[in-house]
């Protein structure tokens, strides 16, 4: 006798679990040959808002995280990502893509999880800098995380597109919500199981799917979420997302859609802020000797 | 015999007629003073006596429009071209001239703003002519500031400034906008637009090409002008923060980028163990520096308890030492407000502020009869709840909190929409490091209040702006990358 198949239930990634939209709303997406994906949740402006509270919540546990620790969390989150291979080229392929595009871009997302692992305790390294002041001062420039980030995933690049936004975010210490790809939502519910056995504290990462264009409006007139990077938006909703943020002074990152730049530590820099210290140095010396 | 307990100075004015200054000033367009297309000038006035100085062009649209032409124009023309070192060694030549003539800019910034000619003198201007200084020698050497990225300039930059630092302000935006390639139009305060315009004579002097610095005075609508302009690729603000919200909304549907520098309301802590002597000169630094016309300004006080009353002891007795007067007596300590305008404001939120509860404390000083001034200002019995400790009042007035524990004040300090810069009162070097890490600020000062360089970045984290100037990271501000 065939056995029956067990099918997967697609639902929310918010603080760690794994909700349906509290709306109780769905959609169906189609993937290849006009077969729905599945019952898909739709996300509501409440799950957003519980959304950044879990963003927000989790920022005092992974902001002040030894880089060290962070670049371990991300290498880990390659190592999940290559042991469900199979999986994340499957899904891709229900969404369109062909086989080998299917394994190339899951290749391309497990390395950039490894790069970005890579970045955590360097940037800081390779970017900051101590300042030669005129004054008598110990002065140094160093980046910090901008806090909660709101993402908008890229539409086409359902998982490398969407590593590529999100690594750099939480490489950099941010906690963020992923909005993922409305019509190829399965890679970020999957690559929520990844990072749910990656050792990522809960919150972190948080990942709703839905309609863009109704959420849009709501992530950038939020005032908890610091900044918003979002890909693939047209001039138009670009120039709303300006306008409406403007109530707590967003970050607004656009980021245009390509799959070959998406290993750049710039795009770390993006949703950091930069502080700089200033400390005085005594400037006396013992016996009036000089050094 | 009565003594006298307090030391009188004998006044030692700084001498105002070394400041040459014109009857009436143009725009500086394209190389050339060019008078305003509406004919209208406006007056600008000292503020420590209520006198005119002099009185300068009211720019409009087509002011504007012609200032972008020639920047576009000197953009792809021979600034475009230059290579970084052959425009480094402009920018030194204008820091070099700036250095020569820096007496006379100080008295003409005393004069048109009234801050302390100390200030002007030992801050404002040097700090200005150090900018284009350190600034030029990046001129050729931006491929070492960004590693692996291949950087190139924006084109024109609208650059607004207010009217607090006036010229270190213009220094602060010119400077790094040639040294990456780009040419400016730069629109100062109405109320403070006079050593812009010196500058304009220098830059004129330096030789630079013509258009690469246009120099367009005016107020809001002429700030209007350069943001509404097609042709210019960035804006460079520093303001207030609810004019540096509508820029943001204007250039929405444009692609020309920003850097905001906006309002400010920081926190200076003091904790237990401080040295309180030094701490109470830092306070009264961080406030009453500059008349508080400051966005960094260290507004709100955080006294740990244990120390409270002896900080607050010392601070009022530090207070009635301060010498509030001509801004060109060179024992000023707090010259003028800069304009009725201000004083009304500053006025509003001292009038609030006891309607609210707080205990107001002003030192008996004699005060010019003409002129806008307002003593130092201490508020005592203040919540986080009142309005003095939440907006920017940008005056002399501070307002006093206390508060318990460490983890107590982050708190109260990061509970703010602003996050300009803060500072920090302590002995203990790990205290101090958990305390400077966890504020939400762009500038942190341990141990120290309102310190500058052309080296440090400065900017702010949240509704306090973006970007930053000042340093290898203020470059960028002015860069595709």
């Amino acid at each position: 006798m065939d056995r029956l198949e067990i099918l997967k239930t697609y639902k929310l990634y918010i603080n760690g679990k794994f909700p349906r939209s509290e709306s109780g709303r769905y959609y169906t997406p189609e993937g290849r040959g006009g077969k729905a994906l599945g019952n898909i949740c739709q996300s509501s402006r409440k799950d957003l808002r519980e959304s950044v509270l879990a963003a927000r919540g989790a920022l005092g546990n992974w902001a002040p995280r030894a880089a060290f620790n962070r670049s371990q969390i991300l290498y880990r989150m390659g190592e999940m990502l290559e042991g469900r291979r199979a999986q994340f080229e499957d899904e891709l392929k229900q969404q369109g893509s062909t086989a080998a595009a299917a394994r190339k871009e899951v290749e391309t997302a497990i390395d950039l999880a490894v790069y970005y692992a890579g970045w955590c305790d360097k940037y800081q390294q390779v970017f900051s800098a101590v300042n030669p002041v005129s004054t008598a001062h110990f002065n140094f420039s160093v980046y910090e995380p901008v806090g909660v980030v709101a993402a908008i995933a890229p539409e086409n690049s359902a998982l490398a597109g969407l590593l590529g936004t999100l690594l750099p975010i939480i490489a950099g210490g941010n906690t963020c919500i992923v909005l993922a790809s409305t019509g190829k939502p399965l890679s970020a519910i999957t690559l929520a199981e990844v990072l749910a056995t990656s050792d990522l504290p809960g919150g972190v990462v948080n990942i709703l799917t839905g309609d863009r264009k109704e959420l849009l409006p709501i992530f950038a007139t939020h005032m908890d979420i610091n900044s918003l990077v979002a890909s693939d938006l047209t001039k138009t909703q670009i120039a709303d997302i300006k306008q409406a943020s403007v109530n707590n002074l967003k970050r607004i990152v656009i980021h245009k859609e390509d799959v070959s730049k998406l290993e750049d530590p710039y795009a770390i820099l993006k949703t950091q802020e930069i502080k700089t210290t200033w400390h005085p140095i005594e400037t006396s010396i013992a016996g009036g000797g000089k050094y | 015999m009565k003594k006298n307990t307090q030391w009188e100075y004998a006044p030692a004015p700084e001498a105002a007629k070394i400041a040459k200054i014109a009857k009436r000033y143009d725009h500086f367009i394209n190389g050339k003073w060019t008078p305003p297309q509406s004919g209208n000038y406006f007056r600008t006035i000292n503020p420590g006596n209520g006198r005119k100085l002099s009185e300068v062009a009211d720019g409009n649209d087509a002011d504007v429009d012609a200032a972008v032409k020639a920047a576009r124009a000197a953009y792809e023309g021979p600034w475009g071209k230059m290579s970084g070192r052959e425009r480094g060694k402009y920018i030194y030549r204008i820091a070099r001239l700036m250095q020569e003539r820096a007496r006379e800019f100080s008295i003409i910034e005393t004069l048109d703003g009234g801050k302390p000619i100390r200030e002007s003198r030992d801050i404002d201007v040097p700090l200005a002519a150090n900018h284009f200084f350190y600034t030029a020698g990046w001129a050729d050497k931006l491929e070492y500031a960004f590693p692996n990225r291949k950087v190139a300039s924006l084109g024109v930059a609208g650059q607004i400034i207010p009217w607090n630092f006036p010229l270190l302000m213009a220094a602060w935006k010119i400077a790094p906008a040639l040294a990456t390639g780009n040419t400016v139009v730069l629109k100062p305060a109405e109320t403070t637009p006079l050593t812009a315009l010196k500058l304009a004579e220098i830059i004129a002097d330096s030789g630079l090409p013509e258009g690469v610095v246009n120099i367009v005075t005016g107020a809001g609508s002429t700030g209007a002008a350069i943001v509404n302009h097609p042709d210019i690729d960035k804006i460079a603000f520093t303001g207030s923060t609810g004019v540096g919200k509508l820029i943001q909304q204007t250039i929405a549907n444009t692609d020309k980028r920003a850097t905001l520098e906006l309002g400010g309301k920081a926190a200076n802590i003091i904790l237990e163990d401080a040295a309180i002597d030094q701490a109470v000169e830092g306070i009264v630094n961080g406030i009453y520096f500059n008349q508080g016309h400051v966005c960094c300004a260290g507004s709100r006080l955080f006294i740990q308890e244990s120390v409270y009353d002896e900080v607050i002891w010392k601070l009022k007795r530090r207070m009635r030492t301060l010498v509030v007067g001509d801004p060109l007596d060179k024992n000023t300590d707090i010259g003028a407000i800069n304009s009725k305008e201000q004083l009304k404001t500053i006025q509003k939120y001292i009038q609030l502020g006891q309607e609210q509860g707080g205990e107001m404390y002003q030192p008996k000083c004699k005060l010019p009869a003409a002129g806008n001034w307002c003593p130092p200002t201490l508020f005592t019995n203040v919540t986080q709840s009142s309005v003095i400790a939440q907006e920017e009042i940008f005056g002399p007035v501070l307002a006093a909190q206390s508060f318990r524990t460490v983890p107590e004040v982050i708190s109260k300090a990061n509970n703010t929409p602003y996050g300009l810069s803060a500072g920090v009162w302590c002995d203990k070097g790990a205290r101090l490091f958990q305390l400077t890490t966890q504020l939400e600020a762009g500038v942190v000062w341990g141990n120290t209040f309102n310190q500058f360089d052309p080296a440090s970045p400065f900017g702010g984290f949240k509704e306090s702006g973006f970007g930053r100037e000042g340093g290898l990271h203020g470059l960028a501000a002015y860069l595709e990358m």
